[in-house]
């Protein structure tokens, strides 16, 4: 099939285009930007809307295997295309962990079955995630693995850590690793502040990131291992994190997008939507952290998507499950940073493409003659209020109900083939 | 690109939900109860208690009324006193305890509620092991149903904290003048949390609290108080000194290194107290750990008002009944 999307504002961060222009797709890939005798089977109408890279995951919770209940790999891909996203790097902290090639094989097949995002998987780095075994990684990677990672779930010791990268740097996988020190955060919920202390809610201290920080760098010095940081949400942490950049350390890191926009006083009503790890910390470290973004330091913006079922989040603060099902709001997000000044539009679009794209060494985020033809189409200027209800995740569990966001997708194309399209006749956000 | 509307922001405070048209529909937390609804909340607790000092002892206000306790977490003093106070206003009472119950055996907060409601409860009297589950509850219960706090995690314990006030003024008058001194875990506890605010929001002349910086939560400063790790220095010239028990299952926690130390640091004895103004009086919400927090020559001794304390918890938790549903002391049924 040869589709041209024709008149809409060409975005590509990787090649440095901003224009006007025809894109052309052929059997799945990018043949090029106004190619004057191409004979397109079907022709998409993108005047007046912005034509950008298949946005770019770094992280996101499918839920299988095991939780079912919550979400499907195919409920959370067809999620991911409703929000302008076609690679989804699913993180393997499922009920069983995925830390076999056969969870691999398995998930990425249903993602497959989904014709919806591409599933990207990120393995366990220990066995179940204990924190004690090793995975094989090596067996991980030939399964189709693009990075190990124990999630959110503890080491058991440096030393494990030690040799997870050392290992895992032989293979040439990249760790993501999410720098929490749980040991500094017994039973904690919140960020250790002054509305943690009010409400009398455990609380998680900046330290316990930058300690697990200190650690893991100290560790990536001396075994040279490709390191990335997710979902960094302290002031603290990205100083550490550019220090070892400028170190030529490598590392990367990325923040999820609503700690750009949520602080811990949209905690102060036991608001269990805003029940996040890390937690949602203070204005100065969100100003930090949108700093952190708009110089390069922090090169992606992520979902962080973790859908629950209602129950999980309907019980008292501390007993609730963290997490915010995000994957509909990463665009609108990054785009409210453009409306704030804090970036520009290219530059917003480059840290939801093309820079997580490199950070795992992915071959996506661009719009190159040649690449995969991952192509989101949408309107900058659409303005919309969100509903739960109208969310295509599974997963209603988002604080940002009722705000007014700017920028819906119309088109989704992954391997040129459209996965998701909405018209702003039949979009009922519109 | 116009620029957008400002964001969604969460509902109302929880401070605010406990309010109905300026008239008290639960009690879940001090904050933001304002200076005249608790000096109300204190007044009819002196009308209660002055018909219990004149032998009235049963008033027929919550007739026909029933009052849940919902205790999910172990207690046997607040849940007696809760119980008391509503048998005294005529009501009938329910106590559960609910770690025994339908929750332990998979059942939600929610669905237990549902069921509880469905008995044609009036009143949920709830303690729970976290911080925020009064409010939850409130949030999810039928309208007709009030919800009273009686311990929520580290967060509130308001009805303890207005018994509190209610003894300062009682023995020391106008609060204004006064120094009081929070002594101890104020960390984990949640009847200081309730007692900083209540004595702020009373304009009470100094609030003080003492202890090691591992049994004080972060940036407590910012709750209103003077933060003190001396004793000795904590101490000179209060009015009022509250001592917090300190938890036994805190020497695990690495929060102290031994109960030796912490009484040697902030244990309330004679030489101590001293310090203090010469009238001063000496509370604790109780169970007190003799020898850990406080000395016995000082819990039983002259200054101490500790059971007057238990004995006005049950006018207060009487004048809060009262006005969630709707009467107060001056009003016969």
């Amino acid at each position: 099939m040869r589709r041209l999307i024709q008149g809409g504002r060409v975005i590509d961060p990787a090649a440095g285009i901003d224009r006007i222009a025809d894109l052309a797709i052929a059997d799945g890939r990018i043949v090029g930007l106004d190619m004057a005798d191409f004979q397109p089977d079907e022709r998409i109408d993108a005047r007046g809307l912005s034509v950008i890279p298949g946005l770019v995951d770094l992280a996101a919770r499918l839920r299988e295997p095991g939780q079912e209940h919550k979400a499907t790999v195919a409920s959370e891909c067809r999620a991911a295309a409703a929000g302008g996203i076609t690679t989804v790097c699913a993180m393997p902290d499922t009920v069983p962990p995925i830390d076999s090639p056969a969870d691999v094989r398995l998930v990425r097949q249903k993602g497959r079955n989904a014709h919806a995002a591409r599933v990207a998987v990120i393995g366990a780095l220990t066995q179940g995630l204990d924190g004690h075994h090793l995975t094989e990684m090596a067996a991980l990677r030939d399964a189709g693995c693009v990075a190990v990672s124990n999630a959110l779930h503890p080491l058991a010791s440096p030393l494990i850590l030690r040799r997870a990268l050392e290992y895992a740097a032989s293979l040439d996988l990249i760790v993501v690793v999410q720098p929490l020190e749980r040991a500094l955060m017994p039973e904690g919920c919140a960020h250790e502040g002054p509305v943690a202390s009010r409400l009398g809610l455990p609380g998680i201290p900046v330290a316990a990131e930058t300690a697990a920080l200190g650690q893991i760098l100290a560790l990536v010095e001396q075994t040279g291992a490709r390191v990335h940081f997710g979902r960094l949400s302290s002031a603290a942490g990205v100083r550490a994190l550019q220090r070892a950049i400028a170190d030529g350390l490598p590392v990367s890191g990325d923040v999820a997008a609503h700690q750009l926009f949520l602080t811990e006083m949209d905690v102060a009503d036991f608001n269990a939507l805003c029940h996040v790890l890390p937690p949602l910390r203070n204005s100065r470290d969100l100003e930090a952290l949108r700093a952190g973004v708009a110089d390069g330091t922090l090169c992606a913006i992520c979902s962080d998507h973790q859908p629950h079922e209602d129950d999980a989040k309907l019980m008292p603060f501390p007993a609730t499950e963290p997490g915010i099902s995000s994957l509909e709001t990463l665009l609108p997000l990054c785009l409210r940073l453009v409306d704030e000044g804090q970036l520009t539009l290219p530059e917003a679009i480059a840290r939801v493409t093309c820079r997580p794209a490199r950070a795992l060494g992915l071959r996506a985020g661009s719009l190159a003659a040649g690449a995969a033809a991952d192509v989101c189409v949408f309107d900058a200027d659409a303005e919309w209020t969100l509903d739960v209800e109208q969310l295509h995740s599974r997963g209603r569990n988002t604080p940002f109900q009722g705000w007014a966001l700017r920028g819906r997708v119309r088109h989704t194309l992954v391997r040129g083939e459209p996965v998701y399209q909405s018209s702003a006749d039949s979009d009922p956000h519109a | 690109m116009n620029a957008l509307p400002a964001p969604h922001r969460p509902g109302p405070l929880p401070t605010r939900m406990q309010l109905e048209d300026g008239r008290l529909r639960h009690l879940l937390t001090i904050e933001g109860l304002g200076r005249p609804l608790i000096e109300q909340i204190l007044d009819n607790a002196e009308s209660f208690a002055g018909m219990n000092d004149q032998g009235v002892k049963k008033l027929p206000l919550l007739r026909g009324k029933t009052v849940a306790n919902l205790f999910f977490e172990a207690s046997t003093r607040t849940r007696t006193t809760f119980e008391l106070a509503a048998k005294r206003l005529s009501a009938d009472v329910l106590s559960l305890n609910m770690n025994a119950s339908a929750t332990t055996k998979g059942e939600t907060l929610l669905d237990t509620l549902r069921n509880l409601e469905a008995m044609q409860c009036d009143m949920f009297v709830v303690r729970h092991a976290d911080s925020g589950a009064a409010h939850f509850i409130a949030r999810h219960v039928a309208p007709h149903i009030s919800v009273l706090n009686a311990g929520d995690g580290r967060h509130a314990h308001p009805t303890q904290a207005l018994l509190d006030v209610f003894t300062i003024r009682r023995h020391k008058g106008e609060l204004s003048k006064l120094r009081v001194a929070i002594v101890g875990d104020v960390l984990h506890s949640r009847v200081a949390r309730s007692q900083i605010h209540a004595l702020n929001t009373l304009a009470t002349g100094e609030v003080r609290v003492i202890g090691p910086r591992t049994l004080l939560p972060a940036a407590v400063e910012q709750l209103g108080v003077q933060v003190y790790h001396n004793m000795e220095q904590g101490l000179k010239d209060v009015d009022v000194i509250i001592m917090l028990r300190l938890q036994k299952e805190r020497m695990q926690g690495a929060f102290i290194p031994s109960e030796h130390e912490y009484f040697q640091r902030y244990g309330l004895d004679a030489r101590r107290l001293a310090l203090a103004h010469p009238e001063a009086i000496v509370m604790h919400p109780g169970p007190a750990n003799r020898g850990v927090e406080i000395a016995s020559e000082v819990a039983d001794g002259p200054h101490s008002v500790i059971l007057r304390q238990v004995t006005y918890g049950l006018s207060v938790r009487m004048a809060v009944m009262s006005m969630v549903m709707g009467v107060n002391p001056q009003v016969r049924a």
